[in-house]
């Protein structure tokens, strides 16, 4: 098994009485996709924000190759080697994509404190945004605004920006939602490619590409993990069957 | 310093205080509510102040005056909000700036021409035109008593009116969620008017209330705009409660600054601010 | 015609009218036009912060007020050269804004906009109550500074024409200087920051120190205004630094076009032309001026500028 990239430990969040994430642990390995399902409301936001660091735990530990990040930043968590793409688009609307890209990748220069070069003439940064661009499927799109973007292209993008930060882990917030059949079958093969140098964590309603892709599945129910295992295992877990499946059997 | 002296501070602090959060409470619900920064709030009440000079004089009676002018300006906000006003509210608050602020510009000047720029004053009306003996030197106007009493009903009245009725309830569903309230089939459209003519009310009663013990004069709107900015950035933009803590705060801070510390007296209030964004970046009340 | 063009055109036809101004303008108007280059100073300095960072600042003038008082302090014994006072007042600036943005920084949306104005009302009352800086009547600049060069005295800065050219020439560096910034990588994070602060430092930008860099840089900037402002006027006063003149600059700001660097200078231009001819028209030319702000909010929220050039979307203009 490849090295543990991130890690959670009895990871909690409440806000006053409320418990939206309670004890929750799991692993992500480089090279695999774990991904996190449950119905709305299981606390699956809650935690991707805490693991971006946009929301601070409200208990356990965050541990990301080895090294202790609970509580850090989102920036902190970003230079860290965190990727993470957002539920409902996040990108700059008034850009085109390949700047969108490039704002990205200029994250990863030493600093930005750069007042007099223009920044068409940082060669490394211009050539790291057009590989994220092309990563991400959106190779031709780049001069195009990100406003005149379809939907699909939007999450793709989305996708492209956090690649181009260079990321080892990859936290993938609902990279389907609203999609169709063409471009979800895209995103999945795009996630199936990244798997291999990066650990992925994936939050998705979407069960077809769910488990076309995971290597982990982890079950959230009323901010508890109620079963995390292989995909086949988990399939046929009677608990997780009637809490979520059983559910999505049915609305489909 | 002895006791009377310290009481007469105090009862000035409580007094500063609770005309203040009379204000202050019109601005926080405006942005509470509606999510418009009034840059024009400090023009109401000097509005009010002007309103009571000129209608003392034209009525001859104080006490008719006010409810005159409580009306007046309630027809003011109306029509302020309904010409101007709703236009601001999906926008940036830099144009809610830029419009509040011409908007005192024009205050300013009309005031100027129908008032001229001289200091005006308004007579302390009966039967509160007397002082309380305190010690055989020292006395207190029970105006100022009356004052610190009508704010305090009125902030009473507030509560009642927050708390208790139907109208309250709408006032605090609309500030936590705007669209849901108007998906419930209530006239958001309505309700932001009459907040809005609330705040001017309140604003403006301030300024009347206000005239008789400390004169009516240019500039007075400019004054009591920073304050009473500070006070809710203090107690929470929004909070009615947070307001009143943070309008007495500064109003005996004020109070006592001048007296303890008056080489800095001017700038008291502002350490007291900046002292609390420190600690509590949202202020006391704000919601985080 | 390609409305995108219009603005390079028309800048350069006003850099033109400006370089030949004097020859058909009298003193009066060769005086006012400097008043108003130094205000495209300052429009564009809060341009910056406004329209490319998205920081509204209401107390802008704190640091182009502390910047002109400290000429005339610096000015108080004696004849003091321009060489070392300009960017003495320069750093007086950037550290006020320093000091000041390290705590106002820490809020953000209406607090930031209510704290910056709190910042300068409390200086204001500082400077008009304090006997050092001459109380509430201001006080006077002893003498212009000089500026001389191996004993020779090319500009004269009593010399009204000396200081006209003298302001222009700043004008356009400053020009110069903000687009070259705000094409480097440090712009681009201000506009990033301006679109999206919470995208920013998911990326991985510190957001808060390229603010704080942002708020001293126009803060420096404010500052060579102030110091311009007092080398013109002669004379300071505690006005200078209150909300006043900083609602001023915001409203030149938004009636040149946000975002634009070029809109601002030229609103400054349009603003203060508008004030001359009202206040010739009326003695209550704030009534116009106020009704002209209103009116400008309502109709043309994107500036004047609106009228000529077209958005580039893709770039910096204000979404």
């Amino acid at each position: 098994m490849a090295d543990v990239a991130l890690r959670t430990e009895g990871l909690s969040r409440f806000f006053g009485g409320l418990a939206a994430v309670s004890d929750v642990s799991l692993a992500c390995a480089t090279g695999a996709v774990h991904a996190v399902i449950g119905p709305n409301g299981a606390g699956k936001s809650t935690l991707i924000n805490m693991l971006s660091g946009d929301l601070a735990p409200s208990g356990g530990r965050i541990e990301l190759f080895g090294e202790d990040v609970t509580g850090l930043r989102p920036e902190q968590v970003s230079q860290r080697g965190v990727g993470r793409s957002y539920q409902k688009t996040n990108v700059f609307l008034g850009f085109s994509a390949f700047e969108n890209c490039r704002l990205a990748a200029q994250s990863r220069l030493p600093t930005s404190m750069r007042f007099f070069r223009r920044v068409e003439r940082y060669e490394e940064v211009n050539r790291a945004a057009e590989r994220a661009l092309e990563a991400a499927g959106l190779g031709a799109r780049g001069a195009v605004v990100a406003a005149a973007l379809s939907h699909g292209e939007q999450r793709q993008l989305e996708v492209a920006m956090t690649l181009a930060t260079r990321p080892k882990v990859l936290l993938l917030d609902e990279p389907l939602a609203g999609m169709g059949a063409e471009e979800s079958a895209r995103m999945v093969a795009l996630i199936r490619a990244l798997r291999e140098r990066h650990a992925i964590l994936l939050v998705e309603h979407d069960m077809d590409a769910v488990f076309a892709v995971a290597d982990v599945l982890t079950v959230m129910v009323n901010g508890n993990v109620l079963a995390s295992g292989a995909p086949a295992q988990i399939r046929a877990n009677p608990e997780v069957q009637q809490a979520y499946l059983g559910e999505e059997a049915q609305h489909e | 310093m002895d006791a009377a002296t310290l009481l007469i501070q105090v009862l000035n602090g409580l007094q500063y205080g609770l005309l203040l959060f009379l204000i202050a409470s019109g601005l926080t619900l405006i942005f509470g509510i509606m999510g418009v920064i009034n840059l024009a709030h400090g023009s109401f009440y000097m509005i009010g102040a002007y309103l009571a000079f000129w209608l003392t004089g034209a009525l001859g009676n104080f006490w008719v005056a006010l409810p005159a002018g409580i009306a007046l300006a309630v027809v003011l906000g109306i029509a302020l909000e309904w010409l101007l006003i709703r236009h601001l509210y999906q926008r940036d608050h830099l144009y809610q700036v830029l419009l509040t602020y011409g908007l005192i510009l024009v205050f300013e000047e009309l005031r100027s021409l129908l008032f001229g720029d001289d200091v005006h004053g308004v007579t302390v009306p009966d039967p509160l035109n007397f002082s309380i003996r305190l010690t055989d030197t020292l006395s207190y106007p029970v105006y100022r008593l009356a004052m610190s009493a009508i704010c305090l009903a009125l902030a009473a009245g507030m509560y009642l009116l927050i708390a208790r009725t139907r109208l309250g309830m709408m006032i605090r569903a609309g500030s936590v969620n705007r669209d849901m309230v108007q998906a419930l089939g209530i006239n958001i459209g309505l309700l932001y008017r009459l907040v809005f003519a609330l705040g001017v009310a309140l604003a403006a009663f301030a300024g009347m209330l206000a005239a008789p013990a400390s004169s009516v004069f240019p500039g007075m709107g400019n004054q009591v705009l920073i304050i009473s900015f500070v006070v809710i950035v203090i107690g929470g933009l929004g909070s009615i409660k947070g307001a009143l803590v943070a309008a007495l705060l500064i109003g005996l801070a004020d109070v006592f600054g001048q007296v303890l510390l008056p080489q800095i007296s001017g700038m008291t209030v502002y350490l007291v601010m900046a002292a609390v964004l420190v600690w509590r970046p949202r202020g006391l009340f704000g919601s985080a | 015609m390609d409305r995108s063009r219009l603005l390079p055109v028309l800048l350069a036809a006003t850099l033109l009218a400006l370089l030949l101004f004097p020859l058909v303008g009298e003193k009066f108007y060769l005086q006012y036009a400097t008043k108003i280059m130094i205000m495209a100073i300052f429009a564009m300095s809060l341009d910056l912060l406004v329209g490319y960072t998205g920081l509204v600042s209401l107390g802008h003038a704190l640091f182009y007020g502390l910047a002109g008082y400290a000429l005339v302090l610096m000015g108080e014994r004696g004849e003091v050269s321009l060489w070392w006072t300009l960017p003495a007042s320069m750093a007086v600036a950037a550290l006020a804004a320093l000091a000041v943005g390290a705590l106002v920084l820490r809020t953000s949306g209406v607090y930031f906009i209510m704290v910056t104005l709190a910042f300068a009302q409390m200086t204001y009352f500082f400077v008009r109550d304090s006997a050092y800086f001459g109380g509430s009547d201001g006080k006077y600049l002893n003498a212009k500074p000089t500026l001389s060069l191996l004993g020779w005295q090319p500009v004269d800065l009593e010399n009204t024409l000396h200081r006209y050219y003298l302001t222009l020439v700043l004008t356009v560096a400053v020009y110069l200087l903000l687009r070259r910034v705000l094409g480097s990588p440090f712009g681009r994070v201000l506009v990033g920051i301006r679109d999206n602060e919470p995208r920013m430092r998911s990326l991985g930008f510190a957001t808060f120190r390229y603010k704080l860099a942002a708020f001293v840089l126009a803060g420096a900037l404010a500052g060579l205004a102030g110091y311009l402002t007092a080398v013109q006027d002669g004379i300071m006063n505690p006005e200078q630094l209150g909300w006043n003149r900083s609602g001023e600059a915001l409203v030149m700001v938004i009636l040149g076009g946000m975002g634009t660097l070029a809109g601002p200078a030229l609103g400054a231009g349009a603003l203060m032309v508008l004030e001359l001819l009202f206040s010739i028209w009326t003695k209550y030319w704030q009534l116009l001026l106020g009704a002209f702000v209103i009116a400008v909010v309502l109709f043309l929220p994107r500036g004047l500028g609106s009228l000529f050039a077209r958005r580039r979307a893709a770039r910096d203009g204000h979404g």
